[in-house]
């Protein structure tokens, strides 16, 4: 076996292991913002219309704010969007020439979806005092909507990597494509519910956290309240439906990825009735420390008390995913869903008996931790999708080695952009601090920094300028 | 037919891209050369409200460009992403500090980090579009094979490419340089429409005598494309020198508003005439249109995604532009 893996590891293209390195990274930075592409425009809507509904003047202060955030992370969302796709091209030749035709039409409504969000996204920023409330609000909506369409495109080429169809191949020529098919294809619509709700536990938990850190630095006004609460209330719904989403989705994977799911479940070799396996790793093709609980393994993974999860033993071995990355991750993603579930309900239970857990730290530390959390269960989710996909790129169709391209050179690419990412993200966290911190001084509107200076006084690069007017 | 109707499709969205795009990136030029943060303070704001409302949306353009190509045409895709992953990279990098650093430099808290960003900002935007040019030079001088992969450096630095790339950068400044000629004497600023005005005649001067000392060059360099030029794409080489000299004349005597129409037709006529003169080639003197063209379900597929793009962003697309024009879109920020 050690044989086999070394010979196979030595015909990998020079450019596969600096490729799968940079689609994770790209591909796990993007995602945290397109989170907040898909899921914010939907709560800014909401606070937006709380004000002018309730004509509730914090509301509107706290809509127009959050739209100014989302000028800024829409933007290194749209340039890190950009990135990927020159990446499918760059990193997977090998993909893009064979199945370009194939899975090239979600792709192209994704950008279409893309196009008008960006348009009514410039619309609603620039929009502010200058059109009529109503006509204002409503520049929204096409936001919302676009985050839906786009999501479920991207996701659609992902679940066919997943469950391909759409094509047969004859000969090794791919023929009979129908680009529809792939667009609608089966496997689709519960990946992207379950991705859709997961931007909103991102973007609501991390909104949430925000105004709980406030509010333990002892910022308890009315604003703070109302920001956490429409927060809260989008991260509640997503999360209490997400466990059910999650659930229906795997029930497909015995179907369609048996190896996925024996690793899902750190499934060595079938027994019927499958355990529930908590922890562990697989060391030496041996589970260590795990806790089996029975019956449950079954009862979650197949909707039945008999049924087995077909073990990896039933394999070849050089179909096997990645074990232990695969099962880990996955159990972090289902754990945090189950935990922040769990405290989405005891949350509103206790507001309809008439008790604020907000008033207690406790509470408010553990939502200080939210965003963080749903981020990892997310990131967790995908590499366990992702990897839990391999060895194949195109599931029972081609091999990840077969996509990628033979050039070393791509180390490079990727050191450059972990330089570039990091550089964004410290921009980002400096600048969005800083436009916390303005707010919080009392200031309404963060002028341009170069706007003409009335004064004409000052020193030029050491006055903040936002304070000077 | 359908393989040429798509390319055509595509097409438009490299002219899109090119005046659009490239108006957003130019306003980069003056931006980098508007001096001292004092002096260039009314300008440097002028580029942040003129561009600000509309870069996320002549961005997609590219997204769509390069979308359609591999979906249309994925070997080529393939083909040109590996050989010219240089200056397709470069590229890349100089959008994403473009389009970060511009919008941290809106939110900057003090005028130092404004300044950072701004000079990323703006120094991103010149370099970007020169890259891409030496992309469309690579294509069209017949460097990228279909298969296999071409020189990584030859691909992109060689006569045509260069060229390329120089005339790319002056293009997106003056088509900049007389958007915002327009936007600032709209907004009563003619003091600064003033200033653009001469900047202006002076990029479009240099550029006009790069495009005619390209044409030596170019005939050896890439005499597939100087072919077209001189035969079939030779009324649209034509009609753009004209228009570049009615773009002129009319920054002279002031008349922005039209200029801004004059110029868009110079530059759409230049980039249609590199389109028009290497056609049929997709990758020139190694693939055409017809031969790259990936499945027929697909190609139709797109181009009922692009009919709804017609139907459904194109109108949005027009609105935005309309209130960028109207007078409470004018005002300055607030
Ligand atoms: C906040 C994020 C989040 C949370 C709380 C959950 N998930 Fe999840 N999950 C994702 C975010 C995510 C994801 C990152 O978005 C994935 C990766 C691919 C996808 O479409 O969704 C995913 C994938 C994914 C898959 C793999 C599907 C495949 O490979 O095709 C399964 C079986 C589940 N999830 C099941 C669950 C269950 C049972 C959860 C119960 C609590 C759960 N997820 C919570
Ligand atoms: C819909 C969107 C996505 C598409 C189309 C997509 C596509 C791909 C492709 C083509 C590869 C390379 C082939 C492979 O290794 O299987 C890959 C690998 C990978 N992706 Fe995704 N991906 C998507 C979302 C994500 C997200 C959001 C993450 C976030 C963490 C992610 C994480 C990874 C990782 C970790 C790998 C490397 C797996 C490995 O090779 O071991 N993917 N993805
Ligand atoms: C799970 C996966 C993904 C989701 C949910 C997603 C969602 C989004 C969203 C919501 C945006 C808008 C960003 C914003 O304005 O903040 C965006 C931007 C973008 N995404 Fe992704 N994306 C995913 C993966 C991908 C992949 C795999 C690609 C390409 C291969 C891609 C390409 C793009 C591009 C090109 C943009 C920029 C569009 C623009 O200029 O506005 N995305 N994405």
């Amino acid at each position: 076996m050690d044989v086999l893996l070394s010979a196979a590891a030595e015909a990998d293209p020079a450019g596969l292991l600096p490729a799968r390195q940079q689609m994770a990274l790209s591909l796990g930075w993007h995602i945290v913002l397109a989170c907040f592409g898909v899921a914010f425009p939907a709560i800014i809507f909401t606070m937006h219309l709380i004000g002018l509904r309730r004509g509730n003047e914090h509301a509107l202060t706290l809509a127009q704010r959050w739209a100014k955030v989302s000028a800024v992370l829409f933007a290194i969302g749209a340039v890190s969007g950009t990135v990927l796709s020159f990446e499918m091209g760059l990193l997977w030749p090998g993909l893009m020439g064979t199945f370009g035709d194939v899975l090239g039409l979600p792709f192209a409504f994704e950008g279409l979806a893309f196009f008008l969000e960006a348009i009514f996204l410039g619309i609603y920023l620039y929009g502010w005092g200058r059109m009529p409330a109503k006509q204002h609000l409503l520049m929204v909506v096409p936001m919302a909507i676009t985050g839906v369409v786009g999501t479920y495109c991207v996701i659609a080429v992902n679940a066919w990597m997943n469950v391909p169809t759409g094509f047969r191949i004859v000969d090794g020529e791919v023929v009979d494509i129908e680009p529809w098919a792939v667009l609608f294809n089966p496997a689709g619509f519960w990946q992207f519910l379950h991705m859709w709700l997961a931007a909103y536990m991102v973007a609501g938990f991390a909104i949430a956290a925000v105004y709980a850190v406030g509010m333990l630095r002892g910022r308890r006004d009315e604003r703070h309240r109302l920001g956490f609460t429409v927060a809260m209330a989008f991260a509640s719904v997503s999360a209490v439906v997400q466990p059910f989403v999650g659930h229906l989705l795997g029930g497909r994977l015995a179907e369609w990825q048996p190896a996925k799911l024996a690793a899902f479940e750190l499934a060595t070799e079938t027994e019927s009735p499958s355990p529930l396996r908590l922890g562990g790793v697989l060391i030496d093709g041996e589970v260590r420390y795990a806790l089996d609980i029975p019956y449950l393994g079954s009862l979650i993974a197949r909707n039945s008390f008999t049924e087995p999860v077909v073990g990896l033993d039933e394999f070849p071995v050089d179909t096997h995913p990645p074990v232990n990355i695969t099962h880990l991750s996955f159990q972090v993603m289902v754990g945090i869903g189950t935990l922040l579930a769990l405290v989405a309900v005891v949350y509103w239970v206790m507001r309809w008996r008439g008790r604020e857990l907000t008033d207690h730290r406790w509470f408010l530390r553990f939502m200080a931790t939210g965003g963080v959390l749903s981020v990892v269960a997310m990131e967790a989710g995908w590499i366990a999708t992702e990897v839990g996909r391999q060895p194949w790129i195109v599931q029972d169709v081609m091999r990840t080695p077969e996509a990628a391209g033979d050039n070393p050179g791509l180390w490079w690419l990727l050191g450059a952009t972990t330089v570039v990412y990091t550089a964004m993200t410290i921009g980002a966290i400096v600048v969005l601090r800083s436009m916390a911190r303005r707010w919080r001084a009392g200031e309404a509107d963060l002028p341009s920094p170069y706007a003409p200076d009335p004064a004409g006084s000052e020193d030029a690069g050491t006055t903040s300028m936002g304070t000077v007017r | 037919m359908l393989e040429t109707t798509v390319a055509a499709a595509l097409f438009v969205g490299v002219l899109a891209y090119a005046l659009f795009g490239g108006a957003d990136f130019g306003s980069g030029f003056y931006d980098l050369t508007a001096g001292g943060s004092r002096r260039g303070a009314e300008l440097r704001t002028l580029v942040d409200h003129s561009i600000g409302p509309v870069w996320e949306a002549n961005h997609v353009w590219l997204v769509y460009v390069l979308v359609t190509w591999w979906t249309a045409f994925p070997e080529s895709f393939a083909a040109a992403m590996s050989t010219l992953i240089l200056p397709m990279l470069l590229a890349l990098l100089g959008i994403v500090l473009r389009g970060a650093s511009f919008a941290f430099r809106k939110y900057a808290a003090s005028l130092a980090q404004a300044r950072l960003f701004g000079v990323v900002f703006a120094t991103s935007s010149v370099v970007t579009p020169f890259f891409f040019g030496t992309v469309a030079g690579g294509i069209a001088s017949g460097r990228v094979p279909a298969e296999g992969r071409g020189d990584l450096w030859t691909s992109w630095l060689n006569p045509t490419s260069l060229f390329g790339g120089v005339i790319a950068v002056g293009t997106c400044a003056f088509l900049a340089g007389c958007f915002l000629a327009a936007d600032a004497s709209r907004g009563g600023q003619e003091r600064l429409a003033g200033q653009l005005r001469r900047r202006t005649l002076g990029v479009g001067l240099v550029t006009g005598a790069v495009v005619l000392a390209a044409l030596v060059p170019l005939e050896l360099d890439a005499p597939t494309l100087a072919d077209g030029l001189e035969t079939q794409a030779a009324p649209l080489v034509a009609a753009s020198a004209l228009a570049g000299v009615a773009t002129l004349v009319l920054l002279w005597r002031r008349r922005y508003a039209v200029a801004r129409l004059t110029a868009v037709v110079a530059v759409a006529a230049v980039v249609s005439g590199w389109g028009v003169g290497q056609y049929p080639w997709l990758l020139v003197d190694e693939v055409t249109i017809a031969d790259a063209a990936g499945a027929r379900a697909t190609l139709q597929a797109l181009l009922v995604a692009v009919g709804i793009a017609a139907a459904v962003v194109l109108p949005a697309l027009v609105y935005l532009y309309r209130l960028t024009q109207t007078e409470a879109w004018s005002r300055p920020d607030h």
